[in-house]
């Protein structure tokens, strides 16, 4: 049992958390952008299903790995904007537009698999990262873009009050496809982190639920990059001890180890519960000239 | 022309008409050929009953309703106006009647909101803040940029509103109903302001429903009437009298309630303690008794308080200490329900996020507490839609509530009108206890003087009420005792007629009443 605690374990875990981090933080800073403006895009497992499968497909038959994360940003982008023509233009309601996102995606994805690529492939990927976390990650670049910037300005205000918004003659709209498809590119990316770079290949629902849960590190980071930071951190090293444990093989049955993470989500989200940085107009449609 | 530093207008406005305008909503014909113009130097007030269209107009002159026929011209040219942004670009700012504020951002955030910035995609906001100071002394509108906008009170919320429009260069400017929500001072505060910005050459159309105001203010008043034009006359020859006849089309007197004899205490509370939204303590120590057949005026500057004991007596805010009784049982810590089970009706201040769901219809936002009552279902189980349409059209009349139909989402209706109905919906409850926050607040003469006169009506039949309000004239006209609250406790308690507004005046600024 002690040997979890000798140091080559901990470095492991601790390489492991931050290899594992990526996807989680790709995607939950894309939704947190999508959400910041006011929109819940639940269909990010969608997107980076997707975008797992265009970056691979691309990658597996040019050769090169940054077509091929090109590609994914292309495909997230193109599912960005079916989300906002449902959500921002056709004012559907919001949650149900996403898991219909999400259902297309990994419906898509699986076929499109299974028609081109038929069985798992395996390809030579992106090297992992080699600096921690901060350095090649979008974090500072999102804290800059939302606190420093007119366009980071115009999407809180566009969450908050779409109407003050609107009557400075700020398009809610342009401003809400905007962020939902930069959101939407993000997952890609983080989709392609996965295929192009942590397991290198694809496979059916190879996601697993990490966009669900990319959505929930958004409200356990209070919509704020460090936030979120922090959670897909604490979320990965779970994820990362887990996989150890199992490796090592402690008296834990492996479903149980496997429950870890999620378990650890729902805890997180109930204990850090904390609305009052919530976007005031997320989930709502927005019209103009109403009280 | 003052030497004050250099005017904001951007580009200089002489005239902005609007002819012949057409507007309509599923099932309403909000303007009707309405012709309207403003010059350069003038205030030209709007003034019109809750839904005569009068929001709907200028929210067209703003860009953010298309006319369905008519046009709009400026300095003779003829323009159309896509978005707000286009009307601002040609030197329109408009202050609405709902504030268009974002409060989780600061006040500089607020009015650099949607512009470009000198530093091109990065914000500025030194420089933003640095600009809003200028204005902010060149005008007296006394706000400090860095502060949160959800820190405001309402008087500094709409300084912030005027400063977006100066800081565009605004030339002219629409203030619907800038007044609704002001405290006397702080409507001669504002009132200050508008005529330094006419001398400089602004144009502004002024809403509001109270009469003294834009009898002091306006160089021309246009009245509408049902979404079609009433006439424009000279402001110097307005008289209340003309222009009630002219918006109402019949006369309306002030109201001079009989005394009544009060009967035992319905309503008390003792010793009342309770935190505010943001942990301070916002009650400290409040004692009221209302009796049965009594109005009791609760006056005050906003903030003082008012807000949260409302909330405190409707059960929807936790006591600290103290106890709330009523009709001798005690409610001090019970919910919200146990409180409508008591006979306690709530008209809460602000009515869209308190007392009404918008997305739900009229008829539904009549029955948000009593859907579930036996005489509006079947075996209590079902609804029984014909009883409550019923009853619904019922108030809709009685109330003069102006809605296409009763399944209008109520968020379509006019500010003035949802008021009425959700008043309509509380006193139709019959209650024990009423407590009104601002019922008149944005509801024009005709409805309000009805209010006035279902509120004595109410009183007569025994109900205790707490009438919550910044109207003094209101206060003033219809309480039996007028209550002062000032940083959370009451400073003193006049009979009617004994205290003057200036005594009442000064109680409000927190000084205490030699005598009684
Ligand atoms: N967006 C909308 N959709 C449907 N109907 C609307 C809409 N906006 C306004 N109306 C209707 O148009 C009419 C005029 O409304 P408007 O808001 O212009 O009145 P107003 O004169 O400003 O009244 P108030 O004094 O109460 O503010 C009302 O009957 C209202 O119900
Ligand atoms: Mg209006």
């Amino acid at each position: 049992m002690s040997e979890i605690f000798s140091v080559t374990v901990l470095v492991g875990i601790l390489a492991s958390a931050i290899r594992l981090a990526t996807p989680y933080l790709y995607a939950a800073i894309g939704e947190s952008f999508a959400q910041t403006s006011g929109v819940v895009n639940l269909g990010v497992e969608g997107i980076m299903l997707v975008g797992a499968f265009a970056g691979f497909y691309v990658a597996l038959f040019t050769g090169n790995l940054w077509l091929g994360l090109l590609a994914a940003v292309i495909a997230g982008i193109l599912m960005g904007l079916l989300m906002s023509f449902i959500s921002v233009t056709l004012r559907a309601e919001q949650g149900i537009s996403g898991i219909g996102l999400f259902m297309f995606g990994l419906g898509l994805s699986s076929l499109l698999f299974k028609t081109t690529i038929g069985t798992v492939k395996t390809i030579v990927g992106f090297p992992p990262l080699k600096i921690p976390v901060l350095g090649d990650i979008p974090i500072p670049l999102a804290w800059w873009l939302l606190d420093k910037t007119t366009l980071g300005l115009k999407t809180k205000a566009v969450g908050q009050n779409p109407a003050a918004a609107d009557s400075l003659g700020v398009s809610v709209l342009r401003n809400r496809y905007f962020n939902v498809c930069l959101g939407a590119a993000l997952a890609g990316v983080a989709g392609a982190s996965l295929s192009l770079s942590l397991v290198n290949l694809f496979q059916e629902n190879l996601t697993a639920g990490m966009g669900f849960i990319a959505v929930a590190l958004v409200y356990f980071g209070g919509w704020r990059p460090l936030g979120i930071l922090a959670g897909a951190l604490l979320f990965s090293t779970v994820n990362a001890i887990q996989l150890w444990v199992q490796v090592l093989g402690i008296g834990i049955p492996a479903d149980i180890a496997v429950m870890l993470p999620y378990l650890l989500t729902i805890v997180a989200l109930a204990v850090t519960a904390n609305r009052a940085r919530q976007p005031a107009a997320l989930n709502k449609p927005f019209e103009r000239g109403e009280n | 022309m003052p030497s004050t530093p250099p005017s904001t207008i951007q580009r200089r406005i002489t005239s902005v008409e609007m002819c012949d305008i057409v507007k309509r909503f599923p099932g309403v014909l909000a303007n009707d050929r309405v012709c309207f113009d403003v010059r350069a130097g003038e205030v030209h007030a709007l003034l019109g009953e809750n839904g005569a269209g009068k929001s709907t107009l200028m929210r067209q002159l703003y860009g953010m309703y298309q006319p369905d026929a008519g046009e709009i011209l400026i300095d003779g040219q003829r323009v159309e106006f896509h978005s707000p942004a286009d009307a601002i670009r040609s030197g329109i700012g408009m202050i609405h009647q709902h504030f268009m504020l974002v409060p989780t951002l600061t006040v500089a955030e607020n009015i650099a909101l949607g512009l470009p910035s000198s530093r091109g995609p990065v914000l500025d906001l030194d420089k933003v803040s640095a600009r809003v100071q200028e204005l902010s002394a060149a005008y007296r509108l006394k706000v400090e940029s860095d502060a949160y906008v959800w820190q405001l009170s309402v008087g500094e919320q709409q300084r912030v509103e005027i400063l977006k429009a100066l800081y565009r260069g605004a030339s002219f400017i629409i203030l619907d109903e800038p007044t609704a929500v002001l405290t006397p001072q702080e409507v001669d505060d504002l009132f200050a302001t508008l005529k330094h910005m006419v001398s400089e050459g602004h144009g502004l159309v002024f809403i509001s429903h109270k009469l003294n105001e834009v009898m002091a203010i306006s160089d021309r008043v246009t009245v509408l009437r049902d979404g079609c034009m009433a006439g424009t006359i000279p402001g110097r020859e307005a008289t209340r009298d003309i222009l009630v006849s002219m918006m109402v089309g019949r006369e309306v007197k002030p109201l001079a309630p009989q005394p009544l004899q009060a009967g035992a205490a319905r309503l008390k509370i003792e010793g009342l303690r309770a935190q505010g939204d943001r942990g301070t303590e916002a009650l400290r120590g409040v004692d009221i008794e209302v009796h049965a057949g009594e109005i009791v005026g609760l006056a005050g500057v906003s903030g003082n308080g008012q807000r949260e004991l409302a909330q405190c007596l409707a059960g929807l805010r936790k006591v600290t200490t103290g106890t709330i009784t009523i009709d001798g049982k005690d409610l001090t810590h019970t919910e919200l329900k146990a409180h409508i089970e008591a006979g306690l009706a709530y008209v809460p201040e602000e009515r869209m996020r308190d007392g009404a769901i918008r997305d739900f219809s009229v008829e539904e936002n009549v029955f948000l507490h009593d859907h579930a009552a036996p005489a509006y279902t079947h075996a209590g189980i079902f609804l029984d839609f014909r009883k409550m349409a019923a009853h619904a059209t019922d108030l809709v009349k009685q109330f003069s509530v102006k809605t296409p139909s009763l399944d209008t989402p109520i968020k379509n209706l006019s500010g003035g009108n949802i008021q009425k109905l959700i008043l309509a919906r509380e006193l139709s409850r019959k209650p024990k206890i009423l407590i009104a926050a601002q019922p008149t607040r944005g509801v024009d003469i005709g409805a309000s003087e009805y209010i006035h006169q279902r509120l004595l009506e109410q009183r007569a039949t025994g109900t205790a009420i707490l009438l919550i309000s910044e109207d003094l004239d209101e206060i003033r006209s219809l309480s039996d005792r007028i209550a002062v609250i000032y940083e959370g406790h009451i400073i003193g308690i006049v009979q009617r007629g004994e205290a003057t507004v200036e005594e009442i005046g000064l109680m409000m600024a927190g000084v205490s009443a030699t005598h009684g």
